[in-house]
């Protein structure tokens, strides 16, 4: 190997300029990405109540109704309220992904985005429909 | 193959919990963290819910709810932390702490929805 391309283990001192730890406060789109990846903590926090909800109902009819008390504490219904705005947040955010992750095209021409996000969304309020349709049914 | 590396299959994880906490967390939550709890809307009784539940296709949605959404926020919250309050030198407990829990909460789900009555 000759020398000029060899790896060299000296370097000058690189520079780096610090990054605060706050940097993602200062711009509306850099704070939008930090909500929209905390919105996962809502997640695993629905995941914990489900969880929760399962123990309660192999336990017996009384356990269930303990659980479902539970749920009325107004602290947990105002954590339950910021929870469901961040994972709407989630899921409209992963929706609109859809698009950037891939071009559609139709007769050579390139598809609008929102056609192509569209789909996420007829499917997304099917099987919220679906859910309500089973859990509310009488009888 | 020097580096192998299991991102990818994390990231797979990830991804395909996006998708499955998109479409039905929020329903879910928005019916039991809200409209049940503040009686906008009447929730059903404990038998319909074990009936619901007890149905196998259920019971593997329901797993693989959990299973994928916890991998999905093991993997986003670690990058999280990184990334956002660039903590890199407690990389290791980290990860332990976050697919550490998210194992636990698969393992606890499986067990839940098999021994269910």
């Amino acid at each position: 190997m000759k020398p000029s391309t060899a790896y060299s283990q000296y370097h000058p001192k690189w520079h780096r300029t610090r990054v605060s730890t706050l940097w993602w406060s200062r711009k509306w789109s850099y704070l939008k990405f930090m909500l929209r990846e905390l919105s996962s903590v809502f997640v695993a926090f629905y995941v914990v109540i489900l969880l929760l909800q399962l123990h309660a109902l192999g336990r017996g009819p009384e356990a269930y109704l303990e659980f479902q008390l539970w749920l009325q504490n107004p602290l947990l219904v105002v954590l339950n309220g910021i929870g469901f705005l961040f994972v709407l947040f989630h899921a409209v955010t992963w929706f609109n992904l859809t698009p950037k992750a891939m071009a559609v095209r139709l007769r050579g021409r390139r598809l609008p985005n929102v056609l192509v996000a569209a789909p996420n969304y007829a499917v997304w309020l099917a099987v919220s429909a679906l859910i309500v349709f089973l859990l509310m049914r009488q009888g | 193959m020097a580096n192998r590396s299991n991102e990818p299959f994390l990231w797979a994880l990830f991804s395909g919990g996006g998708v499955a906490a998109a479409f039905l967390i929020p329903v879910l939550l928005f019916l039991y963290g809200l409209a049940f709890p503040l009686g906008w809307l009447q929730p059903p009784d404990y038998e319909r819910t074990l009936g619901l539940v007890q149905h196998p296709l259920t019971r593997l949605v329901l797993f693989l709810l959990c299973f994928l959404s916890l991998f999905h926020w093991a993997h986003r919250f670690r990058f999280t932390l990184y990334d956002g309050l660039q903590i890199k030198h407690l990389n290791p407990a980290i990860n332990l702490f976050c697919y550490g829990g998210a194992v636990t909460g698969t393992l606890a789900a499986a067990y839940l929805l098999w021994t269910l009555p």
